[in-house]
């Protein structure tokens, strides 16, 4: 009887471990249906500025590196080889060279070679013939000096200075090498990568469908047949086709806890992940004219501000405090936490807004005389709702704020002009590293750089973290500019939003990255077990 | 008659006109155009490339000059190229028109299948119950708004039946086409057919209290013939009237509609590049809604001639 039952037990464990092997095992075929909240402006990833594009378009395309597209927290270790087979510095650091994979396509049969790369830089930097309708990125690589070629399958990137990050940004889905043969103009309408799919078909209001490249360099990928997006810009209907199964999978981070709740309750096999995304909601004031071109009326603003409160009404709980860079454990960058309590503004709110009110009433401002302003925001709910948490705090340190909601297309155009006072502003990272949120947001004259902060003595620190390649020096080099952008009150940083991604439980080998929204949609491994 | 139709013809002519200076002049009102959605979306702010791409797109030409270009290549059929998607906007707007119209049809006719009869047996059931639910039901669908009724129609369909009925790909045949249209015409027909319910009971009520329909009655004729011969044709002629100006209003809702049940029309389509400031896709819209209103008006008069004989046309 022992034997008996000992034999069953093991013939069961056998089964399941066997079903679980064949489970485990990737299959081939099916078209992963995904929802696309919106209609995206293009397909041609260096033009745009949203992952409404990257999400869609990252298949497309190859980089030289990219981030391993499983491992959730991007950084410097987990860059992979891509169209480029190995990269090396040279002992100056001023050279990053490039062999490159040979016997890849395009998507027209056209072989890519290290001539395509240097196109590539080309455009971006607004060196070639043909160019770019917009290029948002371009500052990301003014370090480039020149590109040389070395024969089809090797190129080298002289920089004007050392920068380690430079990999990184080479990386990110915002990087994808773009062809000699195809032009700027035909990518937008009709792009053609060497990525794991093709494009088919893009109709506005309505689809884009990426069918599966068989002649894709990694042999036997991709596993699926084809993406098809359908565009839903109703994220009532998008989210009740996904509870019906008419999609595999929401928009990436589109779910929001409330919603992931209601999934759940709906679908309780639905698998769903919430992840920060590496977008913070900041307070933008403007330095140049009066009363804020005074850090001590700066100060007071940021000292009014309780995170927590922020947090729990925008987000439900999911979100984080931080500073410029998101904060760990997610973040690679950001602040720990306990140097993040040493920042004025960061600790108790009682206490903080009891020294905002004493700021306050040194310039003459009482509760009998509060100062009157406008908020300034893009008239959207994402600016909105935190900017009317933000009038509410404002009023516990004399501060009569009122919501002056700004028409979307017009919003950066007014912050340019300094036609503001206060603003409340999202900005969004491309990849966790401090070049890119520092340079980008903070460095005199940068486009992004909307409040016009300008502190030579902390640019020259940007350009020494810049150039330190060991990492934990640098972080604590990153740190404390970091925290002196705090106590500078240059751009307050109320929180570091999470967002959620839901799909079905069928659709396997789905990383959701962790410390950006922007680099994780390659999708040349995820099967359908169907 | 002829003359009246050319008069006619020619006021037409005058309204189009000025609903393209309108339109025209509107879509530059308004703050921003493509090169400051575009880069704002892109978060830049360099006031030279915007330009640029306003210069290639010929937005810094003086307006009027935008005008007589647009106005001269609507009359040779070009109708310029979508600054979104850099298609010609001919290519962009006409597969979406039959997808609106096949559901602005259907629309209409679960309005009229519906309100009408409904409607006149409301009126001869005057103070009964079943009126009293028949008014009921059409104050609903006056007062629920489209969107909130489509969302509870989608909610209902998920719940009990485990399916959204919401387009995702280009129905096969008739029938397939029929089954995913129907849902939506009738979210959106529901307020119409309500509308016309109402009117056609008050109408009828007013004509069944007139001196003829007792004539009809002492002349032994039928309860059935009364209703149906003698009294709804008087009584539709008002109903004829709002059926022409519902059909224009449709748009509104099925610009709800087509957003709630995912359909790719063109009155979403209308939206999303309005949003977009998308000028060439917006105008020619426009224009070609213009011309279908002003056109169903213009039958709705002529109905008239039909469906009372009395009504002459004079130049």
């Amino acid at each position: 009887m022992g034997t008996k039952l000992i034999a069953l037990a093991t013939a069961i464990l056998a089964s399941l471990t066997l079903s679980t092997a064949q489970a485990a095992e990737p299959k081939h075929g099916g078209i992963l249906k995904v929802y696309h909240r919106e209609t995206p402006p293009s397909l041609s990833i260096h033009e745009e500025a949203t992952f409404s594009v990257n999400a869609p378009a990252m298949g497309l395309y190859n980089n030289l590196v990219v981030y391993d597209q499983h491992k959730p927290q991007n950084s410097m270790g987990t860059i992979v080889p891509e169209l480029a087979t190995s990269w090396a510095w040279s002992a100056d650091n001023l050279k990053l060279t490039f062999k490159l994979r040979e016997g890849v396509k395009w998507h027209d049969g056209q072989p890519f070679t290290a001539k395509d790369v240097k196109c590539t830089f080309d455009l971006l930097q607004g060196k070639g013939q043909d160019k770019f309708r917009k290029n948002p990125r371009k500052d990301l690589f003014s370090n480039i000096s020149d590109v040389a070629t070395n024969g089809d399958f090797e190129v080298t990137l002289q920089l004007k200075r050392p920068q380690p990050s430079l990999v990184a940004m080479l990386a990110s889905g915002y990087t994808p090498m773009y062809s000699c043969h195809v032009t700027a103009a035909q990518m937008r309408t009709h792009p053609i990568g060497t990525g794991p799919f093709k494009f088919v078909e893009f109709k506005q209001n309505e689809s884009i469908t990426l069918t599966k490249n068989p002649d894709y360099w990694k042999k036997g990928l991709p596993y699926l047949d084809g993406i098809q997006y359908t565009i839903i810009s109703n994220r009532a209907t998008a989210v009740l086709a996904f509870v019906a199964g008419n999609v595999d999978m929401t928009f990436p981070t589109e779910m929001t806890a409330a919603l992931i709740k209601d999934v759940k309750s709906q679908d309780p096999t639905a698998v769903c992940e919430i992840a920060p995304i590496n977008v913070s909601t900041n307070l933008i004031m403007n330095l140049e004219s009066p009363p804020f071109n005074n850090i001590e009326l700066r100060k007071a603003m940021a000292l009014a501000l309780d995170r927590k409160s922020f947090i729990d009404i925008i987000f439900q709980g999911q979100a984080d405090a931080g500073g410029t860079l998101l904060p760990p454990p997610e973040g690679v960058w950001g602040m720990p936490p306990d140097m993040l309590k040493t920042i004025p503004g960061y600790g108790d709110v009682n206490k903080s807004r009891e020294q905002a009110r004493a700021i306050m009433a040194k310039f003459g401002y009482s509760a009998d005389k509060p100062l009157k302003i406008k908020v300034s925001t893009r008239n959207l709910a994402t600016y909105r709702d935190p900017a009317v948490v933000l009038i509410d705090q404002l009023k516990s340190i004399y501060i009569d704020a009122e919501l002056d909601p700004v028409e979307s297309s017009q919003w950066f155009a007014k912050v340019a002009r300094n036609d503001y006072s206060v603003g409340l502003n999202l900005t969004g990272n491309g990849i966790d590293d401090p070049d890119q949120a520092f340079y980008e947001n903070y460095a005199c004259g940068s486009e992004r750089n909307y409040t016009h902060y300008c502190n030579k003595e902390l640019e020259a620190l940007f350009d020494k973290q810049s150039v330190e390649t060991d990492v934990e020096k640098r972080k604590k080099m990153v740190w404390d500019i970091d925290k002196k952008l705090q106590e500078d009150v240059a751009r307050p940083i109320l929180m570091h939003a999470r967002s959620g991604t839901c799909w079905k439980p069928y659709v396997k080998n789905m990383t959701i990255m962790n410390n950006s929204a922007y680099n994780g949609y390659r999708y040349e491994d995820v099967w359908l077990d169907k | 008659m002829a003359s009246y139709l050319i008069r006619r013809f020619f006021l037409m002519l005058l309204t189009l006109f000025g609903i393209s200076v309108l339109i025209f002049t509107m879509l530059r009102v308004v703050p921003g155009n493509i090169a400051d959605i575009v880069f704002n979306a892109a978060g830049m702010i360099d006031v030279a490339e915007k330009a640029k791409l306003e210069k290639e797109l010929g937005l810094d030409q003086p307006i009027a000059v935008q005008y007589v270009q647009w106005i001269g290549g609507l009359a040779r059929g070009d109708l310029g190229y979508s600054y979104v998607s850099e298609k010609p906007a001919l290519d962009e707007i006409l597969p979406r028109i039959p997808i609106t119209a096949k559901l602005a049809g259907l629309a209409l006719t679960f309005a009229i299948v519906f309100g009408v009869p409904l409607g006149v047996l409301s009126a001869v059931k005057q103070n009964s119950g079943l009126d009293y639910t028949l008014r009921v039901i059409s104050l609903s669908g006056l007062s629920m708004p489209a969107f909130w009724l489509g969302l509870l129609i989608l909610m209902a369909f998920v719940k009990y039946f485990g399916t959204i009925p919401i387009y995702s790909s280009t129905p096969a045949g008739f029938w397939s086409a029929l089954g995913l249209y129907s849902v939506p015409a009738a979210a959106v027909g529901f307020r119409s057919s309500a509308l016309i319910m109402r009117l056609t009971r008050s109408s009828m009520l007013e004509v069944l209290r007139q001196d003829y329909i007792r004539t009809a009655r002492a002349k032994g004729a039928s309860e059935q013939n009364v209703n149906y011969h003698h009294a709804l044709r008087n009584a539709v002629l008002p109903v004829v009237t709002v059926i022409g100006i519902e059909t224009a209003f449709l748009m509104g809702g099925l610009i709800v509609t087509e957003t709630v049940f995912n359909i790719p029309g063109v009155a979403r389509f209308l939206v999303e590049a309005i949003r977009w400031r998308d000028y060439p896709i917006v105008q020619n819209l426009v224009m070609f809604i213009a011309i279908v209103a002003v056109s169903i008006n213009f039958l709705v008069d002529m109905l008239y001639a039909v469906l009372d004989p009395r009504i002459k046309y004079s130049g």
